[in-house]
């Protein structure tokens, strides 16, 4: 089973990107990488060629690896090992991975063949939708560390961080809600089958002596129900009446016990049906609603903290010695080294020369930040370049960024912002519903007590605000659906309510509203010269520096000179040779460029041939796209703020094109922003925040709703209420006016369900309720309300254009 | 009309039954993750039992 598709002969075999040069071959197979090219080997040594036939380049490129031999070596520390691993007994032990790579077939079908490669695996299991591995393997035969190792040279480096280390992985998925809706389903569809000869009582269908059998049998079946499946709503009744509040529970509550005891009484003395069935099917789709609700992105996460982000590990220096020790046991002024590519896990001081931190973890800004001898670098920042030194100054849960989550405002929880419109209505609600059945009671006790008592159970139960209670599950959940369609994740059903009350926003600026893939440049200093942009072409295409790629494609698709020698100093710039000339182009030290040009923003890299200056290049990073239509439309609702870290330079040209009804603040550190959301907040504003870095994490957790925007949703995204996909963006007016329209519906099902319950209780109050009447009013209401939300959630966003045809 | 009394214990007893493998099957977390079967039960598995001597790339067809 050969392969026989003849792929372009530039194509790297295993990742598919395009290989500059087809001298790494194997037979046919050319490879763009050595990196690519071992796990290659290591795969067609084994016989695990499949891979590379299930879909075609199933690998990812292997050019960026960190190649350390000891960056595992923390692994074989006991304590982090034991924090790891899921289970272990005397021979075998489990552990579960985080695998960010797992995209495809291909990649399933590989890690679970992994015992093909090490026999001493016994088992492994992909979670593809969850991006997770499961492993079991015999621990005397093959360590923690090796098993990491060898997910590495594959391709398929585990992501393993300290919040993992810190607390067992819980299993997130619940079942219990399942459980009690399976319970109900149950009972409920029995009850019914029991309850038929009562539908049918006039017919007289089955012999009497069956009846007193079912009845009992119903109340039995109900008891599951009564004492299981509805214990939640018991729980939450009881928290809210202890708060001197009512919420939507309340009602139900009282509605249930009505029915159950009502009926008891009935079964018990007279013999009659009693409404089990009835109880049965309330909790049937009450229950139904709240698994709905609970609909989450199980794949995404948004409660992360900083742990989430920094490195597991770090190497130490210890007289001399490189040691790799798990972050917790970093000790302040412990000299550390930092290597390319690697984070820097504790504020610290700079020992070596030089250093150039990109902090777009940070900032969400990509290009590194030059830093010499002795400046702090914080947390969070990330080295390119050179290896270099630092002593720890700080704690790594007390650096500037991480005094963030000791902010009170991580400690309360988002609640009580906003009482959800139900629990509004629901005391309303309670008190009429018992008003009108006190009354009733009242004016049938003068005539006949018993039938008083009928009575006054039946406006109890039949006004049970079962509908009521079902059309904001219903609406929300299917809100939440529309909304992932469109790439806008929200953590849980509450948020689409604050959503719709909001009337600020906030926006970050770098990284949020601006892409930094949107570059512009301006180039000043004598004329390129075509030669001159074939050369500059030529070496800016050798560089993975995000400043090259904009000069890049800022010269164009003009054809590359061929010239002699290339030489990239990393954080610094490049260096060539062409005719004898020594070309240099970067920053202005490495440059040699000495006469100042008026800068009045943004990245600088300066031009120099043969020492002598040519000129310099800025580059702003541009707006991203449909950014100036998202503030055009949102300026007239909305009180639009703009918070920036950057330094003010760039307030004319934003300006000019986002309008003067925005207001900009410029130069917040992570605090201020935190402190700028709390004042909009005690001015009764309902704020919502939208930024994408750490420094933004206070902010969004201090707003009505925190928004985090970010590329890539699967990837590292502050904790947020919700997560926006970063081409999306300019659907945040639709969004939020869909927000509204929910609410909207919401408030019309409640009428619907109110006009249910007038027809209901004319019935009840004058003590003609029949069980048949119960049975066929109580589903009917419940079902046509969820028909009603859903039908009409669905018309608004097709309406909106927030769902289409083609989506899957 | 008596049977009626056996056959409701028979349906009760059913009904259980399947109540008990629904949730011995949500136990065993088989609605967990209702996505990577689909995919894993489309992998071919003749090579995975019988190792080749040969080391060349294998051609069956």
């Amino acid at each position: 089973m050969s392969s026989t598709s003849n792929s372009t002969a530039t194509q790297c075999y295993h990742c598919g990107e395009n290989c500059e040069s087809d001298s790494l071959k194997i037979e046919d197979k050319v490879f763009c990488c050595q990196g690519c090219k071992l796990v290659y080997e290591v795969l067609a040594e084994k016989d695990l060629c499949d891979y590379y036939n299930l879909e075609s380049f199933p690998g990812e490129s292997q050019k960026k690896r960190s190649s350390l031999r000891n960056r595992f070596d923390y692994l074989d520390d006991a304590e982090t090992e034991s924090n790891l691993l899921d289970f272990k007994n005397q021979e075998e032990s489990h552990v579960t991975f985080y695998i960010p790579l797992i995209h495809c077939a291909s990649c399933i079908w590989l890690l679970e063949n992994l015992y093909h490669i090490n026999a001493a695996i016994t088992f492994s299991r992909v979670d593809f939708v969850k991006k997770k591995v499961q492993i079991k393997f015999l621990h005397d035969k093959i360590s923690l560390k090796a098993v990491v190792e060898l997910l590495s040279t594959i391709g398929y480096e585990p992501k393993i961080n300290l919040s993992n280390l810190e607390e067992k992985p819980v299993h997130h998925t619940d079942r219990r809600t399942i459980t009690k809706l399976a319970v109900a389903g149950f009972c409920f569809g029995n009850m019914m089958l029991f309850s038929v000869p009562e539908y049918f009582s006039e017919t007289a269908l089955i012999a009497e002596n069956f009846r007193g059998l079912f009845n009992y049998l119903n109340i039995l079946l109900a008891l599951p129900v009564v004492i299981y499946s509805a214990s939640d709503y018991y729980l939450s009744a009881w928290n809210s009446l202890k708060q001197k509040r009512i919420n939507m529970d309340v009602p139900i509550v009282l509605g249930i016990i009505s029915l159950f005891f009502y009926s008891l009484w009935e079964v018990l003395t007279y013999g009659n049906a009693g409404y089990m069935d009835s109880l049965g099917g309330l909790l049937f789709f009450l229950l139904l609603g709240k698994v709905y609700q609970q609909k989450t992105f199980a794949t995404l996460e948004f409660d992360r903290d900083y742990k989430s982000y920094f490195p597991i590990a770090v190497t130490r220096l210890n007289q001399d010695r490189e040691e790799v020790i798990p972050l917790s046991k970093l000790d302040v002024g412990d000299v550390i080294l930092v290597r390319d590519e690697e984070l820097i896990p504790a504020d610290a001081l700079l020992l070596s020369s030089d250093a150039n931190i990109d902090y777009s973890f940070v900032t969400g800004e990509e290009i590194p930040v030059p830093k010499r001898k002795g400046e702090l670098i914080y947390a969070g920042g990330r080295q390119s370049g050179e290896p270099v030194l630092l002593t720890v100054q700080k704690s790594p849960s007390q650096g500037y960024l991480t005094d963030l989550w000791n902010n009170e405002s991580f400690e309360k929880e988002k609640t009580g912002l906003l009482e959800p419109l139900s629990n509004k209505i629901s005391g309303v609600f309670t008190w009429t519903v018992l008003a009108i059945a006190a009354v009733t009671f009242i004016f049938w006790a003068f005539q006949d007590i018993s039938l008083a008592i009928k009575a006054f159970a039946s406006v109890l139960i039949v006004a049970c605000p079962c509908a009521l209670a079902m059309s904001t599950p219903f609406t929300l959940g299917n809100t939440l659906r529309i909304f992932g369609r469109g790439k806008f994740y929200l953590k849980n059903a509450a948020v689409v309510e604050r959503l719709a009350l909001v009337d600020t926003i906030v926006f970050d600026k770098t990284g949020t509203l601006t892409d930094p893939s949107e570059a512009t440049i301006n180039y000043v200093g004598e004329p390129l010269t075509m030669e001159t942009e074939q050369i500059l072409k030529s070496m800016v295409s050798r560089s993975t520096h995000p400043l090259s790629n904009r000069i890049n494609a800022w010269l164009g698709p003009i054809e590359a000179k061929k010239i002699d020698q290339v030489k990239e100093v990393k954080g610094n710039g490049i260096i060539a040779g062409f005719k004898g000339q020594k070309i240099i182009l970067g920053s202005k030290t490495f440059a040699n460029f000495n006469s100042d040009i008026e800068t009045s923003s943004g990245n600088m890299v300066y031009l120099t041939i043969e020492g002598e200056e040519i000129g310099v290049f800025h580059i702003e990073s541009g707006l991203r796209n449909g950014a100036e239509k998202l503030i055009g439309d949102l300026e007239d609702e909305y009180q639009l703020h703009l918070l920036s870290g950057d330094h003010p330079h760039e307030y004319d040209s934003l300006q000019g094109k986002l309008g003067t009804s925005m207001l900009y603040n410029f130069l917040q550190s992570p605090m201020d922003k935190l402190e700028y959301i709390k004042k909009l907040n005690q001015r009764e504003n309902s704020t919502m925040m939208i930024g994408d870095g750490l420094n933004d994490a206070g902010a969004l957790r201090e707003s009505t709703i925190g928004v985090a925007v970010t590329d890539q949703v699967s990837h590292f995204s502050p904790a947020s209420d919700a997560i926006l996909s970063a081409d999306s963006i300019s659907k945040i007016p639709g969004f939020l006016s869909f927000a509204k329209d929910s609410r909207a519906i919401i408030k019309a099902s409640f009428v619907l369900s109110f006009l249910y319950n007038i027809v209901g209780i004319s019935l009840a109050v004058q003590g003609i309720l029949s069980p048949v009447v119960c049975a066929i009013l109580m589903p009917l209401s419940s079902i046509s309300v969820v028909v009603f939300t859903t039908l009409a959630t669905n018309a608004v966003a097709w309406k909106k254009g927030l769902l289409t045809k083609n989506h899957t | 009309m008596e049977v009626i009394f056996l056959l409701i214990g028979v349906s009760l007893i059913l009904a259980v039954t399947f109540l008990w493998l629904f949730f011995k099957a949500m136990k065993d977390g088989q609605f967990d993750d209702d996505y990577t079967p689909s995919i894993r039960m489309l992998f071919d598995t003749h090579k995975k039992s019988t190792k080749d001597q040969s080391t060349k790339p294998k051609s069956y067809e």
